[in-house]
């Protein structure tokens, strides 16, 4: 099983969220985060004074699946959350010791 | 004889009326500072903001009946000092068989409306100027300290330069011109205001250590905006109201004329505004199409009779563009004012007075000057001594760390939106 983290543009969210339903992905958490990477800041004017936005707004997605459709999931995020343009964010994979499915006590892949 | 009588009861009547009418628009003028102030500073310090406003309507109100009124319209004077006077506070209007007797001849010289009409349009006036400096100051002014500030201000610093102008006095003797107070408002509260910010400083964080200006931006636009619409509605008594009468043909139309010219300067100013930040920045900038609206209102208000409706658009639209230049220069120069009161008000106030011998004959330029030096030097001069004798007993700024709390919680100890954070 693994955790696949996704770092999005925010207008790209429901598009992503279309893409993974149509691969029979069910379920997802998301987030509304901020942060920077090689996009960095950027700078705006307020009554002809500068002021600095450090941290842009970001959708973090949150999906648990099981590691043979890790690819698929991945090349679906990435199929429409591509914009070429820098700022498009990241995807983090990382291992799942055990998932507990709290309502019936269901555990691992039965849980997902 | 009888229909005569009731021509004159009617006009009386009517006079009265329109001007109850147009000072209530005016009084609503500080529902409009309110709401622009609040729009403007962080939310941190939306109370206290709110606060000043209305605590200061109040003190201008009971000052100018004490004292203001009766020093601004005295029954007599040398034209530089009134005699003393306090009668106002005790009461007394015309008389109606006094008004009645009044033949058809000198009706528009005599007493076409109430005292007390007139006393409470004069009143809102003064709440105009004193509204006007609580923008500049908010955000780390002690609350207690500008409230003692108010009633000096609206007690005797406005009146006596009122009485200079409006009252009769040298001012208004030597021709010099200001229909609706660019000058005796506008640039009155802009000078106080100016004087209170250099005792007062910058806010913590405008500049950066380098000297660098930065941004602090406004927390609800929408407030703003209202606010500056409120203003606009407001105007047209402000101007309007500053005709005085109604009931015939000329009065009539003059009324009229002024009504469409406050408009035209208004939206001039917001179509220069805008366009002037949008050529300097690189984008609209809402709050500079709002301060465009005021600076294009403060630009016609010292003659907005006189001028055709392309010229008031005109006029308003200088007033539109210098008010932006003058908010930048104003950030160099360290004088930091969170909603361009002193730009606004001050620098477009000066360029009102210096505009009304475009149109109006009677006026000259170097008359104009004389009595925008006179009025800037008391208003700044005596406002500076009194912010400076308020700094040496009680104090003017709120402590750092209050000031980077907020005053809200400072100085009222309520927040303005409690519950948008965790407690």
């Amino acid at each position: 099983m693994k955790l696949i983290t996704a770092i999005i543009k925010p207008f790209k969210l429901d598009d992503v969220r279309d893409a993974l339903s149509e691969i029979g992905i069910t379920g997802m958490t998301v987030t509304e985060v901020k942060g920077f990477g090689r996009q960095k800041g950027h700078t705006e004017l307020y009554r002809g004074a500068e002021y600095v936005v450090d941290f842009l707004p970001k959708a973090k997605l949150e999906i648990a699946v099981n590691a043979d459709i890790v690819d698929q999931v991945i090349e679906a995020i990435v199929g429409v959350a591509r914009t070429d343009k820098i700022g498009d964010g990241k995807i983090f994979i990382t291992p799942v010791d055990s998932v507990v499915r709290i309502r019936t006590g269901e555990t691992d892949a039965d849980a997902l | 004889m009888e229909a005569i009588e009731g021509i004159k009861n009617l006009s009386y009547a009517l006079d009265t009326f329109y001007f109850l009418i147009t000072g209530a628009l005016v009084m609503w003028m500080a529902a409009g500072f309110a709401m622009l102030e609040a729009g403007l500073v962080r939310s941190k310090n939306t109370a206290e903001i709110l606060t000043k406003n209305i605590v200061l309507f109040a003190i201008a109100g009971i000052m100018y009946m004490l004292m203001g009124y009766n020093i601004m319209y005295p029954a007599d004077g040398n034209g530089y000092f009134p005699a003393l006077d306090l009668s106002f506070m005790f009461g007394g209007d015309n008389d109606a068989a006094e008004v009645l007797a009044t033949d058809m001849e000198g009706w528009y010289d005599g007493s076409y409306y109430s005292g007390m009409s007139d006393f409470f349009f004069q009143m809102v006036f003064v709440a105009t100027a004193m509204s006007i400096v609580s923008g500049a100051v908010a955000e780390r002014m002690k609350l207690w300290s500008f409230m003692v500030f108010a009633v000096v201000m609206t007690g005797f610093i406005y009146p006596l330069q009122g009485y200079w102008k409006w009252g009769g006095g040298f001012l208004d003797a030597m021709g010099f011109a200001d229909f609706a107070g660019s000058g005796v408002v506008h640039l009155t509260g802009a000078a106080a205001a100016l004087a209170g910010v250099m005792l007062l400083g910058a806010r913590k964080g405008k500049y950066g250590p380098n000297g660098e200006v930065r941004a602090i931006p406004g927390a609800n636009l929408p407030m703003a905006t209202l606010g500056t619409f409120i203003l606009w509605l407001g105007w047209f008594g402000f101007n309007g109201g500053s005709e005085l009468i109604l009931s015939n043909v000329g009065e009539a139309n003059a009324v009229a004329a002024v009504f469409v010219n406050t408009n035209m300067a208004a939206a001039g100013g917001v179509v220069a505004g805008i366009l002037t930040a949008r050529i300097l920045f690189g984008k609209a900038d809402l709050t500079m199409a709002l301060n465009g609206a005021l600076a294009g209102l403060v630009a016609i208000t010292a003659e907005p009779l006189a001028p055709t409706p392309i010229g008031a658009t005109l006029i308003g639209a200088a007033g539109g563009i210098l008010v932006v230049f003058s908010i930048i220069t104003m950030d160099k120069l360290k004088i930091d004012d969170p909603v361009g009161a002193i730009s606004v008000h001050g620098v477009v106030g000066i360029w009102g007075l210096m505009a009304v011998p475009i149109y109006n004959a009677d006026a000259s330029l170097g008359t104009q000057g004389i009595g925008m030096l006179v009025i800037f030097g008391w208003s700044f001069v005596a406002s500076l001594i009194t912010w400076g004798v308020i700094k040496v007993i009680m104090g003017i700024r709120v402590s750092e760390e209050e000031e980077y709390e907020g005053v809200d919680i400072g100085e009222c100890g309520v927040e303005a939106y409690p519950e948008f954070t965790i407690k």
